[in-house]
């Protein structure tokens, strides 16, 4: 028996099929940015139309133009302001990944660290936090350590149940094979359940900074300027008993932008920590 | 390494072991195996014959019930390998990395093994992919890592828990080849559990035929070929003669558990 070898086919140099895929692909990543863009745009136009058709008083709702206006008027305002919740926010987000991290570790390495602290954690966790913040403004003197304790009791608890389910969740064979070659306490955390751990850290980590932001506003509204200063919630705040309007809609839109700029950060950060090996991260054809 | 079974060196003696779950779930009862030095030994027979235990107590991450389980001569962290059914790679480490392991957990910096952890890649004709991670690999190249993993350390002893079971009857047989081939190189003794008669067959110079509830020891069965053993042993007629003898062995230790 014989077998022919079959030569190779000529490919034309493109055919229809491909010209279509190639043209579908075109359209989908144009539409990915377009889309969203459009559907802004004529939600702002239909805003603006809306408020000057209706002749809506600014005290009610204002106008796109006179939110835009605030913001380049009132920079001078706001700017500081952002600076001040940024920096509120991101100290937050630091010590609730410095104490999730600790604790996940602690809880891992001794079960009676665990049974001890786990229960009081949810306690802290499911407590809410505007209840719990006045008590922190009488009983801690500094009102900035006040208002970073209250953004921090929010942040740090998916940190702390993302890690410590992380930690245990390494690969049970190789958990036996770092038994057979002698691994060592420290070994085993470094080396297995660490990286075991990272993308569980890391979906924690994006929701850890949006809740910090979300922690720092209800610090800013209950403990209030008198600690914090002025941030963009104590001004958002303030612009609402003074019917500032415009720029109440101005520190509202600071205040997402924010979330949006964290939000994209903390993905960017995890794309690219796991981009070389783990499932989350592959593209697939 | 042509020495007759028998006048081989004793590499590790189960006496008497037993292992119960649970208080009275017997696993395993009163396994008695000398296991030589060079010796290919297939531990056979059907799920919960208590082989995959056999081979947990061998690596000592389980205790036994009862019995002892000797090394003579002792033992040391680097006698040991193993290969599991899943290749059990570390998914954020490159294939060298993975390689390396058993080096990294006695604190050998990668430098100093670069030699070693290249010659095993090697050897299972992975060199090539030293610095891929392994979701870019194929299955069997998966469990040549694992292979390559385990031997790094020229170990004594290298115990595999049914390692080609998930891998198509084409890659099976290619790496039954292979890890002929490779045993031949590194010298070592090998335990290897598996439920295929052909895979024992093939592989084995000793067959331990077990049957279930309790799981213990039935038979034992020689394959007396002599290696290299190539794709042509498959279709002998000598082949032919080991495999009736090991089913009928297998059927026996299946119609004695139902």
């Amino acid at each position: 028996m014989s077998l022919t070898e079959t030569g190779p086919v000529p490919a034309p140099a493109i055919d229809e099929e491909e010209a279509a895929r190639a043209r579908q692909d075109r359209i989908n990543r144009i539409a990915k940015w377009t889309l969203p863009s459009a559907v802004m745009f004529f939600t702002i136009l239909a805003w603006h139309l809306y408020v000057t058709i209706n002749d809506i008083p600014h005290y009610v709702l204002p106008g796109p133009v006179l939110v835009a206006q605030s913001i380049v008027n009132d920079w001078n305002l706001l700017w500081p302001a952002m600076v001040l919740t940024s920096r509120l926010t991101l100290l937050a987000l630091l010590f609730a990944i410095l104490g999730g991290v600790t604790l996940a570790v602690a809880f891992t390495q001794s079960r009676w660290a665990e049974m001890s602290f786990f229960p009081y954690a949810v306690i802290l966790q499911v407590t809410p936090v505007v209840a719990v913040a006045p008590l922190l403004q009488i009983y801690v003197d500094s009102a900035f350590v006040a208002a970073l304790l209250c953004a921090w009791i929010v942040a740090f608890f998916p940190i702390l149940s993302n890690t410590t389910i992380g930690l245990k969740s390494a690969d049970h064979n190789l958990q036996d094979l770092f038994t057979i070659y002698g691994a060592s306490r420290w070994q085993r955390l470094r080396y297995l359940a660490a990286p075991s751990a990272l993308p569980f850290f890391l979906g924690g980590l994006k929701i850890a900074g949006g809740l910090a932001l979300i922690g720092a506003v209800v610090a800013e509204f209950v403990i209030g300027r008198a600690g914090t200063g002025l941030g963009l919630a104590s001004t958002l705040l303030e612009a609402s008993y003074r019917f500032n309007f415009g720029r109440l809609y101005a520190s509202l839109i600071l205040i997402s932008a924010m979330g949006v700029v964290i939000f994209a950060v903390t993905s960017t950060i995890s794309h690219l920590m796991l981009r070389k090996w783990h499932e989350s991260a592959l593209k697939r054809d | 390494m042509a020495l007759p079974i028998d006048q081989r060196p004793t590499l590790l003696t189960m006496s008497h072991v037993e292992k119960t779950f649970n208080g009275d779930v017997v696993a395993l009862k009163d396994m008695n195996l000398a296991v030589n030095e060079g010796d290919f030994v297939s531990l056979l027979g059907p799920s919960g014959c208590g082989k995959s235990t056999a081979l947990r107590l061998i690596s000592g991450l389980l205790p036994p019930t009862r019995g002892k389980i000797a090394w003579d001569g002792g033992r040391n962290a680097d006698d040991l390998g193993v290969v599991f059914q899943e290749p059990t790679l570390m998914p954020w480490a490159t294939v060298a990395q993975n390689v390396w392991l058993p080096f990294r957990l006695k604190g050998v910096p990668y430098n100093q093994v670069r030699d070693e952890v290249l010659e095993a890649l090697k050897l299972v004709g992975l060199d090539k992919f030293q610095n891929a991670y392994p979701r870019e690999l194929s299955g069997g190249m998966k469990m040549r890592v694992s292979i390559a993993r385990a031997m790094v350390t020229k170990p004594r002893l290298i115990l595999m828990d049914e390692p080609f079971a998930a891998l198509d009857e084409i890659t099976r047989f290619k790496l039954n080849k292979d890890l002929l081939a490779l045993k031949a190189a590194i010298d070592c003794t090998v335990i290897f559990v598996t439920h295929s008669v052909f895979e024992s067959v093939f592989l084995s110079d000793r067959i331990v035929v077990m049957a279930a509830r309790p799981g213990r020891v039935i038979h034992e069965l020689h394959v007396d070929t002599p290696y290299p053993r190539d794709e042509d042993f498959r279709t002998s007629a000598e082949y032919a003669v080991h495999t009736r003898a090991t089913s009928d062995a297998l059927r026996e230790a299946i119609g004695e558990a139902a």
